[in-house]
């Protein structure tokens, strides 16, 4: 039973994780906590639903239509809203995202309404598949692989491409970034874009077994942020890991306290962590 | 090369550099000297467009550079190595050397600007995958400037090279320089060690407070009873 949980826990984890590492990307890159992130990936869904609904497209074929969307919402968020406040002193940036979470959270409501809006019939089912006993459902296998797939596709993006190392160079110094000839607002957009393409992707992901509402991503962009903290700020990788760990802590304690405060395990974890490990567990 | 006229140069608005002339010409090596906070770092800010003039010209092969970004000023030819090296630590020796050469589009030409420093800097070859930050400060002098001539500059300019060097690495450094100068590139250093500094310059500029006080050739000026008495204690 308890080997049960665990897995169920581990897939969503590897969700989790691609979400985080979304965060992780302008939260460690640019200094900026983008309280839009949860709302990103609600558009995410919802282009998947929409995608579906009208043209008949399954979520996960249509996953790469989804990450441009969301890239470009990222690459507009940057330029529109991010950009003027870069500069600005204090919480100028912080409460800049918080007001657009707001915005995108009730467009959502006005467009689309509070309804539940769910995907039937999706290309792969909620049936099991059965190995050593414990029961894996298919649409979460896959959502899984493919987020894992795309979490390393980032750290791949980020290691041996030009941009990527830019990426990294401009978060470690970027008036040094900019003597290197390094166009930094450049840089900021495409990250920008980049955390918005990992939510767009995680967002097709989930589409086909998650109910859609306005406020269906509220609490994913909340346990983000504490896998972000746990794996430290920037870490892509401590962001996997953390996503993993969250996602099992969330499963178990879930079966040994009740569902209904399976967070609490997940936000007590948070605190102790960060009472012993401030910069994370991975952290620099 | 670089024709600077009544530079006015601060921060918020708060002048540092009041109206500032400096000519550098094609192939020489030119000295800034001057003590601590004369400004002689904000005049490097401001000639690679890390801080835009509040008043006066800067002229970079004929043409007015006052509002170009500092990022295409790289690419038209102007490297700055900036003062305490601010290498990206977590990244490694290749790493950093390929962010230097971020504007070169030809894979040939990396190549080439890659040869060209690990020639002159043969330690960083052996050490290319460590971490900058693993470096010593005589390393990481090195790597700085090495990634300064990755972007194959016209022309290079040094902000305090010798802060926290040992007097050995000092003159290391300094004779890469020579080595570099030899090989067209035009150099504009910025140094505190005003006696070194004017023995490997062709001519230098003495900075006080935000003003030149004098200049000339490096012999006039280590002759004279300004650098003398101020700078080199005798």
């Amino acid at each position: 039973m308890l080997g049960q949980i665990v897995i169920n826990g581990l897939l969503n984890g590897f969700v989790y994780a691609l979400v985080a590492v979304g965060l992780t990307l302008t939260w460690g890159v640019m200094d900026i906590v983008n309280f839009a992130h949860g709302e990103f990936l609600l558009w995410g869904m919802y282009g998947a639903f929409w995608i579906w609904a009208l043209v008949g497209l399954d979520p996960l074929l249509s996953l790469p239509l989804v990450v441009v969307l969301i890239f470009i919402l990222g690459v507009l968020t940057y330029f529109l809203v991010i950009k003027r406040v870069l500069n600005a002193p204090g919480l100028t940036a912080l409460l800049a995202t918080f007001g657009l979470s707001m915005v995108l959270k009730n467009l959502t409501q006005f467009f689309w309404t509070a309804n539940y809006r769910n995907v039937t019939d999706p290309l792969v089912s909620s049936d099991s598949f059965k190995i050593g006993g414990l029961y894996i459902r298919h649409d979460y296998i896959v959502a899984a692989a493919g987020a894992l797939l795309l979490t390393f596709a980032v750290i791949l993006f980020m290691n041996k491409t030009k941009t990527g190392v830019a990426i990294k160079a401009t978060s470690m110094n970027k008036s040094a970034a900019q003597l290197m000839g390094i166009n930094t607002n450049r840089i900021f957009a495409i990250t920008f874009g980049l955390s918005g393409a990992c939510v767009g992707a995680a967002a097709a992901l989930m589409a086909s077994f998650t109910p859609i509402y306005p406020e269906a991503c509220a609490l994913y962009s909340t346990i983000a942020f504490v896998i972000v903290a746990l794996g430290g700020f920037g870490n892509i990788k401590g962001a996997l890991y953390a996503g993993l760990i969250i996602g099992v802590a969330e499963a178990v304690g879930g079966y040994f306290i009740g569902t209904s405060f399976k967070y609490l395990v997940v936000f007590a974890i948070y605190l102790i962590v960060i009472q012993i490990k401030p910069r994370g567990l991975f952290g620099w | 090369m670089l024709k600077v006229r009544n530079l006015k140069l601060g921060y918020d608005n708060v002048p540092v550099i009041f109206g500032v002339d400096l000519d550098v010409h094609e192939k020489e090596v030119v000295s800034i000297v001057g003590s601590n906070g004369a400004g002689k770092s904000t005049i490097l800010r401001g000639l690679s467009g890390l801080i835009k003039p509040m008043e006066g010209t800067i002229e970079f092969m004929g043409e007015n550079i006052n509002k170009i970004p500092a990022h295409k000023l790289v690419e038209m030819g102007i490297a700055h190595v900036p003062e305490g090296r601010q290498l990206f630590g977590k990244l490694s020796v290749k790493e950093n050397l390929m962010m230097g050469a971020y504007v070169l589009k030809d894979e040939a030409k990396k190549k080439d600007a890659l040869e060209q420093v690990f020639d002159l800097f043969p330690r960083l070859k052996e050490r290319e995958n460590q971490a900058a930050e693993t470096f010593s400060g005589g390393e990481q002098q090195m790597l700085a400037i090495a990634r300064g001539l990755m972007s194959k500059p016209k022309l290079l300019m040094i902000d305090e090279m010798s802060l926290g060097l040992a007097p050995v690495l000092v003159d290391k450094v300094m004779e890469s320089l020579k080595i570099i100068s030899s090989t067209g590139i035009t150099v504009l250093l910025v140094e505190q060690k005003v006696q070194e500094a004017l023995e490997l310059a062709d001519r230098g500029y003495v900075l006080s407070t935000g003003r030149i006080l004098t200049s000339g050739t490096s012999q006039e000026l280590l002759a004279s009873d300004i650098v003398k008495k101020a700078y080199l204690g005798l």
